[in-house]
């Protein structure tokens, strides 16, 4: 099956930003359940692996990271590092987005402005060729 | 921002960074995947997985990782992610440098946006 170059990176960037999202939030939910790290023993340490690792937003953050990255992997074997990544950077507005609206967090307006020019430089990149080293 | 989150925020991107490229490394030695069906893209995985670059490459997002999680539980997640957005003009300098990658006019400006963005994100 033959797919179209772009059409393509864009299924995988679409996947890329879903999955990088997701997974920050759910990582994010987890550590918050955790609490501050203050390591001082040995002891503090087994405790904080195994709260880490006991904790199901860890492994759902953990998952989507996972699929994250072979997503990434996919994308980058034909697509440029220097495209593919500012391209993901779509997720830094979705996660403010979901931080502010279904967690409650406080976003500043300052950070509404620089997630806006975010924005306008992803959609400047996603506009270039997404591979300058693919061999014909 | 403390020096606390500073230091974690520079360990992140940079480490995020160099996996990042590794990463590109070894799918680039592998070449453009055609075939999406499960089996194929399973050996493809088996194939970075044996290579050198995937090696260096998930030793350093380890390291990004859990520098990340331990800034999470003390910045809010709004926060964080924005800043490690800092990661493309390094990786724009990295896929240039250290993959040939030839970044057009048109890209630069995108890539510096974002890095405005950060900034303004930073000095809220």
């Amino acid at each position: 099956m033959v797919v179209n170059l772009r059409l393509k990176t864009y299924v995988f960037w679409v996947l890329i930003v879903l999955f990088s999202s997701s997974g920050n939030i759910f990582l994010s939910e987890g550590m918050k359940q955790i609490g501050a790290v203050r390591v001082r023993s040995a002891m503090d340490l087994i405790s904080l692996l195994l709260g880490i690792f006991s904790n199901g937003w860890i492994w759902m953050g953990i998952a989507a990271l996972l699929l994250f990255l072979g997503c990434f992997m996919v994308a980058l074997s034909w697509a440029d590092y220097s495209f593919i990544s500012p391209a993901s950077a779509s997720a830094y507005i979705v996660v403010p987005l979901v931080g502010h609206f279904l967690l409650g967090e406080k976003v500043p307006p300052s950070h509404w402005a620089g997630i806006l020019i975010i924005g306008v430089g992803v959609g400047l990149v996603r506009h270039t060729a997404p591979s300058t080293t693919r061999k014909e | 921002m403390t020096l606390r989150t500073a230091l974690f925020l520079a360990i992140t991107v940079l480490a995020n960074n160099g996996g990042e490229i590794a990463v590109t490394r070894a799918m680039k030695d592998i070449g453009e995947i055609k075939d999406f069906k499960l089996a194929a893209l399973l050996t493809v995985f088996k194939r970075a997985f044996r290579s050198g670059w995937m090696g260096l490459a998930i030793g350093l997002l380890a390291v990004g990782f859990f520098s990340l999680l331990a800034l999470l539980s003390w910045a809010d997640v709004s926060f964080v992610i924005p800043a490690t957005a800092s990661t493309y003009v390094v990786g724009g300098l990295g896929a240039k440098f250290l993959l040939g990658e030839r970044l057009s006019p048109a890209r630069w400006p995108g890539i510096v946006l974002v890095s405005v963005g950060v900034a303004l994100v930073c000095a809220g």
